[in-house]
């Protein structure tokens, strides 16, 4: 039976990560179909289609689909996977929302989070805040997964044409109301994706320093991240949050800036490939992961960190 | 309303986790174990609740091995009226567990169940949300506001993209952000009163639920270790390494 990966949007653009997601799947089995959910979502399908590693699409849509709540979603996709061997989404809010109501519907043991398909029923995932690595394998007929989706590589967005097909919707969930959504919208790459984050932590000491972060950012084309305490002070917004309680990220360079570097901290960034940490106190954790450490004031590192970057003929993008 | 909360034993999160010789779990024996930390929140956030005047009762459940029950009695010390312990001897996959507490909530009732978002040992983030299938009832999963109002709940999530506000009828299952509320410390006094107040235990083979495991841990491993790195002297050195050695700028 084929793979059913199910496509993450916003009616009108895929979301970047479900192209990771298509990745696993397709390590799973190589008859990979996707379903997306959603209302006025035809040009989301279109491109859906163009990923050539989807064999079939399978479209819905409805009125109450507009806000993707999960107790909408769930019983149709459990409709569809019927003819399914695996389920298959990322492991952000979407997803971690979604997939387990829909195999409580199937009467299967969720895999969360997976890092690597070993095979097409054994998955390596993390725990402890990625201080194990677990190999485990899932004996059910129907097998619902959620792939962190920095552990693989986006699938090729064009030159596919699978087949849409429209499915019925299902009946709309009334006791579930959406009222708003807040998205913080910046030009700035996004956090999950970035090729270079910037993060700061509590060392910071204010929202009003934390412009010396965005500063970098904006030099290096970087995005923008942040410890949990730096969040909790209202520094900054919990979308930059990284760590176990956040987003997991893995740019090619992570710089840690006022941050000390505990275990719920490491486990969102310590898959980067270069790390670079910046902290006044010399034995920090932050350091034992990092690649290059700088033991040094912030408040005087930065504006010399910025000094020397301004004077780089080229800085790559 | 009466609010059942779901509070879960793990590892502390201080502790520096150690994996187990031949790789069939982690260290447990010896180690200081407390309560997964948002579900600290879970209760805090019940108790709060109820202290205005807007719950009758709050009820605290575990799942657990013998020793599972120091949970429950944290809860009543901050404030839970009383405890329910399903005793299990083994541990359970998130399914097993929100089939055990459908059949709690059968029992008890309740308008709400409060849970964490996530364990920090096993971080499957799915407890709460099968549960909410299992009952077909709304689910506000990443919490970290609550507004009560007469027939339901007002819930501001916290998502990738920043915050979504959904509002859910009751009965309802809400999954509670570390973000939610700053949990309170329990008394003395109230550590000693809580020492009174009633647990109930029940097995769980009582319960006639299935729990057996669907997913076999083939092993548990150490991830690959970074390797080491240098310190630099000075910003300049950074900016050189960072531009000539790692090239990633
Ligand atoms: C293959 C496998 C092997 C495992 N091996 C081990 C092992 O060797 N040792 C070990 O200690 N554990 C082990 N577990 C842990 C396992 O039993 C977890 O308790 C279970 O998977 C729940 O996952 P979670 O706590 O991450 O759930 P989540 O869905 O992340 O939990 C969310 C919330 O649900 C509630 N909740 C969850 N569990 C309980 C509970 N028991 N009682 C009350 N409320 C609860 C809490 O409110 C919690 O905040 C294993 C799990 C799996 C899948
Ligand atoms: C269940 C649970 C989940 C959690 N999840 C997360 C998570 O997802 N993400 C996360 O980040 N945290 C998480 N945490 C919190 C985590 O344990 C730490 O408390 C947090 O990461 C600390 O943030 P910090 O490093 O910014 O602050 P601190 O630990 O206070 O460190 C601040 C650092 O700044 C340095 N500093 C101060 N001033 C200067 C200066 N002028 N120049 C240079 N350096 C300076 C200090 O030396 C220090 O090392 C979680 C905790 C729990 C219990």
């Amino acid at each position: 039976m084929a793979v059913l990966l199910i496509a993450e949007h916003n009616n009108k653009d895929l979301k970047a990560f479900t192209l990771n997601a298509a990745t696993a799947a397709s390590q799973m089995d190589e008859d990979v179909h996707a379903i997306i959910i959603g209302h006025n979502s035809g040009d989301a399908s279109k491109k859906l289609s163009e990923l050539p590693v989807i064999k079939k699409v399978i479209s819905i849509d409805a009125p109450h689909y507009e806000n993707f709540t999960a107790e909408n979603f769930a019983p149709v996709i459990t409709k569809v996977a019927e003819n399914y061997s695996h389920i298959v989404c990322s492991a952000n809010t979407f997803g971690k929302n979604l997939m387990p109501r829909i195999a409580a519907h199937l009467d299967s043991s969720q895999v969360s989070d997976i890092i690597k398909v070993i095979s097409n029923d054994t998955f390596l995932r993390p725990i402890y805040a990625g201080n194990a690595f677990a190999t485990v394998k899932t004996n059910d007929s129907k097998k619902c997964i959620t792939i962190r989706p920095t552990s693989f590589d986006p699938c090729e967005s064009s030159g596919g044409s699978a087949p849409i097909e429209n499915a019925e919707a299902g009946e709309e969930f009334t006791n579930t109301k959406f009222i708003k959504r807040e998205e913080v919208k910046s030009d700035r790459p996004e956090l999950g994706t970035a090729r270079i984050v910037v993060s700061g932590g509590r060392g910071m000491q204010s929202g009003d320093n934390f412009k010396l972060i965005t500063e970098v950012a904006d030099k290096l084309g970087a995005a923008i991240g942040a410890s949990r305490a730096a969040v909790d002070a209202g520094y900054i917004s919990n979308d930059h949050q990284v760590g176990q309680t956040g987003k997991v990220v893995v740019p090619d360079l992570y710089i840690a800036i006022g941050i000390s570097g505990a275990i719920q901290h490491l486990a969102g960034m310590k898959e980067s490939k270069i790390i670079v940490a910046i902290n006044k106190d010399g034995e920090a954790p932050i350091f034992s992961v990092a690649d290059y450490g700088l033991e040094a004031d912030l408040f005087e590192a930065i504006p010399q960190f910025m000094e020397e970057l301004n004077k780089l003929n080229t800085i790559q993008k | 309303m009466k609010i059942l909360v779901a509070v879960k034993r793990v590892i502390d999160y201080n502790v520096q986790i150690r994996i187990k010789e031949d790789g069939s779990g982690v260290v447990t024996d010896n180690v200081k174990m407390s309560t997964n930390p948002p579900d600290d929140n879970a209760i805090e956030e019940a108790v709060k609740i109820k202290e205005a005047g807007k719950a009758t009762e709050v009820v605290a459940v575990t799942i657990g091995e013998e020793k599972a029950q120091e949970t429950v009695r944290k809860a009543l010390a901050v404030g839970a009226d009383r405890g329910i312990h399903v005793k299990v001897d083994n541990s359970l996959e998130p399914l097993a567990v929100s089939k055990i507490l459908e059949k709690i909530v059968d029992k008890e009732k309740p308008d709400l169940v409060f849970m964490g978002k996530q364990a920090i040992d096993d971080d499957c983030n799915q407890t709460g949300q099968m549960l909410s299938a299992l009952l077909n009832w709304p689910q506000a999963t990443f919490a970290s506001k609550i507004e009560v109002k007469e027939k339901s709940l007002e819930v501001t999530r916290e998502i990738d993209e920043g915050l979504e506000t959904i509002e859910i009828n009751v009965p309802a299952i809400v999954t509670c952000d570390l973000r939610l509320n700053e949990p309170r410390y329990a008394s003395l006094p109230n550590i000693m009163k809580a020492k009174k107040k009633p647990i109930e235990e029940i097995s769980a083979a009582d319960l006639g639920v299935d729990t057996a495991p669907r997913v076999e841990q083939i092993k548990v491993e150490e991830p690959p270790k970074r390797k080491a790195g240098i310190k630099v002297a000075n910003v300049a050195e950074l900016v050189q390494k960072l531009k000539n050695e790692a090239k990633v700028i």
